[in-house]
């Protein structure tokens, strides 16, 4: 039994332990707001915190969580109330199809936790390696900036 | 008033917070995993079909042609392309066999267990050697040999581009079921209807015997055109078979092997001048690469010839163009539908214009571009809404394009500086909505339904797929009928619940269908006006005003159907007259920098203006431009896709590389708003125009850094070190 934090809850997970944890999470624990896109760790669609730092979910084995914490975009806001960053999404046109957006927040959340710098490059940096086919990134870029001022 | 406001993305909430289901997260009970078995040659003859015997196969459901109730094709335009393969295989990556397990992975171990025998028959990898056409048009206008006679200067060139990947986020995704006696298929699609109509010849059942409902869908782009039908077609076989449902959920690798792609072009230009650079003749070659089955390719062709001549008033035109079958996975279609193609040939030929004549290139197209009055190369006079000039000025000024033109000449004739810097140009026009009599023969049909309870719920059969497409719904009929946009919501696009109002393509569903929306909206306020006196100004009100208008009935709809304007018409045989209801049209800068030590082209800045009629939402509109422009520069600098004996052997995000946030540049975005007397609030097309000129003016930006011109797509290092071999 492979025992691991989800978004702030206790789970245990039985199956196999190289299971991906992206699997885990959106067979086993019925999360999925994380996305697959290639499966290969290149888009970044599936990308949670573990123990607040973005992984890619799908080249994660969950057995590699056990003890750890792993936060996924159900912890953030709700369509009622949406966190501060989901709402500079929303004014800024952050999101389109929308299947980026899950990794590209918890990438985003994860650099302006840890202070990381709120200028164009530093956030350009820190979202590369989440791939978005709609936006152009432009606007996803100035949605992290809002949402920096905003909390800062 | 909302029109012209940037309201929230109405699906914005639910996918910022990760409750959008996209299908392969909606929960189908007793769902089982459907896998598809390919053919590994390009072109053959099946001999055998053998299944391991060490394989528990009872445990499966398997599926081949013979299962097939009606008739195996995917019906679209022609009725060429087999919905599995029956005998004959004509391209890698063709569906043969199908299977469906309880559990994914063992649905995929069945699928290495099924051997399939070839005889292998000759294939035709390239285009230039196929003399199977599927499609060829000429548009002719003028005398173009007197033309040539008159030049003073004949200029040729030939242009080539590649293929590309739609490489949407979310792979195609289709589920099936049956439900008292309906055949159910939901999932990422673009054309309910089209899967509809597929459909039906598949399993010999009628329009209440199928419901096609799209799901959230992430991302489109074109590939989910045409390419769900076929998904549609195994899920559905599979589910039948099965007696439960089915899913069938691609990985990327499958996606990008098996489905459509941009057609590969080759494009040769002829081109007469005066001395001061007036355009005299245009004799133009098109030739496209279709892929083993015809699909879109007739109409991709269409428009790319359509668009070959470029947005220039030239009184001789000969465009001549052929799209060819090769045993490739068939092409088809994807943003900008043909048109960046022929308008990559036409924009970069001007810079091999501008060193002949010794004139540069933006006043070559001052000189030549269309102008309120000006008539195209299949006669058709453009009599409003030509806002091309203006978007040429405004991205001009902008980027100081012609400051930078010399500063950066000068830049790279220092030897020190280890770069080199070039700046290009390129402008075009875009055809908003189906093209000739296409939008009269769909003869769409959208509406608006009142319910009882004073609901107001938009009903059209175009699909949300990242574009904003509901939002501007809500925006444009709130407008038409002076009530808040939150008043309105918007039907899931369900072939049981809304009118077809056509495919999502075409950058049709603003200005076509947004106008239908706005026609229906303005019958329900007669309606209002007429019956209750006045529309309602409160909620409260407005369900006074639903139950006055109901009477007796759940719900009333107010549904129209398009109607084709009088004085626009087309001759199909003749490919002459209005070609477009109107144009949209763009102009864009690129600013780039090279390093001469490893050739990378680094994207400084990218400056476009715009003319899409009207901004229904600048935001999303914007949002379009810069993720159009986006896959654009992809295309130009990164982007293509590998085949070897006929399949592509770079499917994978890995080595198929898409810009990444780093990649792509800050843009400067100019919406010009010349009205469009048609379009809802002026509204013209914007989905498709962005994808068109990226691919020319970096071509363009790259001869400037580096002196000399790379006629094809995409300016890698690789070809940038071969361009400056000596």
């Amino acid at each position: 039994m492979i025992k691991l934090t989800v978004n702030g809850r206790k789970k245990t997970f039985g199956g196999a332990p190289f299971t991906r944890l992206i699997d885990a999470l959106r067979e086993d624990f019925a999360l999925t707001g994380t996305k697959e896109g290639c499966g290969e760790g290149e888009c970044g669609a599936c990308t949670v915190l573990l123990d607040g730092e973005p992984v890619n979910s799908c080249l994660i084995p969950v057995c590699q969580a056990e003890g750890r914490k792993v936060e996924t975009i159900e912890s953030m806001g709700s369509p009622e109330k949406l966190s501060k960053l989901q709402a500079g999404f929303l004014a800024c046109g952050g999101a389109q199809c929308g299947i980026c957006t899950p990794g590209m927040l918890m990438t985003a959340s994860a650099h302006i936790r840890t202070n990381g710098k709120c200028d164009d490059k530093s956030i350009r940096t820190a979202l590369s390696g989440n791939l978005c086919r709609c936006t152009g990134y432009q606007d996803i870029v100035k949605s992290v900036i809002k949402a920096a001022k905003d909390k800062r | 008033m909302s029109v012209g406001k940037n309201e929230p993305r109405r699906d914005g909430p639910a996918k910022l917070t990760g409750r959008a289901l996209y299908l392969d997260d909606v929960e189908i009970p007793g769902c089982w995993h459907g896998v598809t078995v390919r053919s590994s040659v390009a072109h053959g003859r099946i001999k055998s079909i053998t299944y391991d015997p060490a394989f528990d196969w009872a445990s499966c459901v398997v599926v081949t042609a013979k299962d097939i109730p009606g008739k195996n094709v995917v019906a679209l335009i022609e009725p060429d392309q087999p919905l599995l393969a029956d005998g004959i295989v004509r391209h890698r990556e063709e569906a043969v066999v199908l299977i469906a397990h309880r559990e994914r992975a063992t649905a995929y171990e069945a699928a290495k267990r099924v051997k399939i025998e070839y005889e292998p028959l000759p294939p035709i990898f390239d285009m230039g050697k196929s003399d199977k056409i599927f499609k060829s048009y000429m548009i002719s206008r003028g005398d173009v040999d007197a033309g040539f006679a008159a030049a003073h200067i004949v200029v040729e060139g030939e242009y080539s581009t590649p293929s590309q990947e739609q490489a949407y986020i979310e792979n195609n995704a289709i589920a099936a079921y049956e439900e008292d006696g309906i055949l159910v298929i939901t999932g990422s699609l673009q054309c309910p209807y089209y899967v509809l109509k597929a459909m039906k010849q598949i399993f010999n059942r009628d329009e209440t015997k199928i419901r096609i409902i799209q799901t959230v869908t992430g991302g489109g782009f074109g590939g989910k055109e045409e390419y769900p039908s076929m998904i549609a077609g195994h899920a559905a076989l599979l589910s039948l078979k099965a007696g439960r449902p089915v899913k069938i959920v691609y990985d990327r690798h499958e996606d990008m092997a098996a489905t459509t792609k941009r057609h590969p072009a080759v494009m040769r230009h002829r081109t007469g001048l005066t001395k001061d650079g007036k355009l005299v003749a245009q004799d133009i070659e098109v030739i496209m690469d279709g892929g083993a089955y015809a699909t879109l390719s007739a109409v991709v062709l269409s428009r790319g010839t359509l668009h070959a001549a470029g947005p220039y008033e030239c009184p001789n035109v000969r465009v001549r163009s052929k799209v060819v079958m090769t045993h490739t996975p068939p092409n088809g279609a994807f943003r900008g539908f043909g048109a960046p193609q022929t308008l990559f040939a036409v924009e970069l030929h001007w810079e091999k214009i501008a060193d002949a004549l010794k004139i540069d290139s933006l006043t070559l197209r001052r000189r030549n571009i269309f102008k309120l009055g000006s008539t195209t190369a299949t006669g058709q006079k453009l009599l409003e809404s030509v806002g091309v000039e203006e978007c040429l000025q405004k991205a001009v000024k902008n980027s100081k394009y012609e400051a930078k033109r010399i500063e950066y000449s000068r830049w790279n004739k220092n030897a020190k500086n280890k770069t080199w810097k070039g700046i290009g140009l390129a402008v075009c026009h875009h055809g908003a909505g189906f093209t000739g009599s296409g939008e009269v023969y769909l003869a769409s049909r959208a509406g608006i339904a009142l319910t009882r309870d004073g609901q107001l719920i938009v009903l059209a059969a175009s699909t949300e797929i990242g574009q904003g497409t509901n939002t501007m719904f809500a925006q444009v009929a709130s407008d038409a009928l002076g009530v808040p946009a939150s008043w309105f919501s918007v039907e899931t696009p369900d072939t049981h619940k809304v009118p077809d109002s056509g495919p999502t393509v075409a950058s049709r569903t603003c200005m076509v269908v947004g106008g239908l929306v706005s026609r229906a909206t303005k019958d329900l306020k007669a309606a209002f006006e007429a019956e209750y006196g006045r529309v309602p100004k409160t909620s409260a009100d407005l369900k006074k005003a639903a139950a006055a208008l109901c009477k007796d009935a759940a719900a009333r709809r107010f549904e129209v159907q398009y109607e084709k304007p009088p004085d626009v018409t087309w001759n199909d045989a003749s490919y002459q007259g209005d070609a477009y209801g109107v144009y949209s049209y763009a102009a864009l800068v690129a600013d780039l920098e090279i390093d001469k030590l490893t050739y990378e082209v680094r994207l400084n800045k990218v400056t476009t203006a715009q003319d899409i009629g009207k901004a229904i939402n600048p935001l999303l509109a914007e949002g379009q431009i810069i993720g159009g422009s986006t896959q654009g520069l992809g295309w130009a600098l990164l982007e293509e896709p590998i085949f070897k004996d006929g399949v592509m052997i770079n499917a994978q995000l890995t080595n198929y590389v898409i810009p990444t946030s780093l990649d792509t540049p800050p843009f400067d975005v100019i919406l010009v708003e010349k009205p469009y007397s048609r379009g809802p609030f002026g509204a013209k097309g914007v989905g498709e125009l962005p994808m068109d000129i990226p691919g020319p003016a970096v071509a363009a930006a790259v001869k400037h850094a580096i002196g000399r011109m790379i006629p094809t797509l995409p300016q890698t290092p690789e070809r940038i070190a071969k361009a400056l071999k000596p």
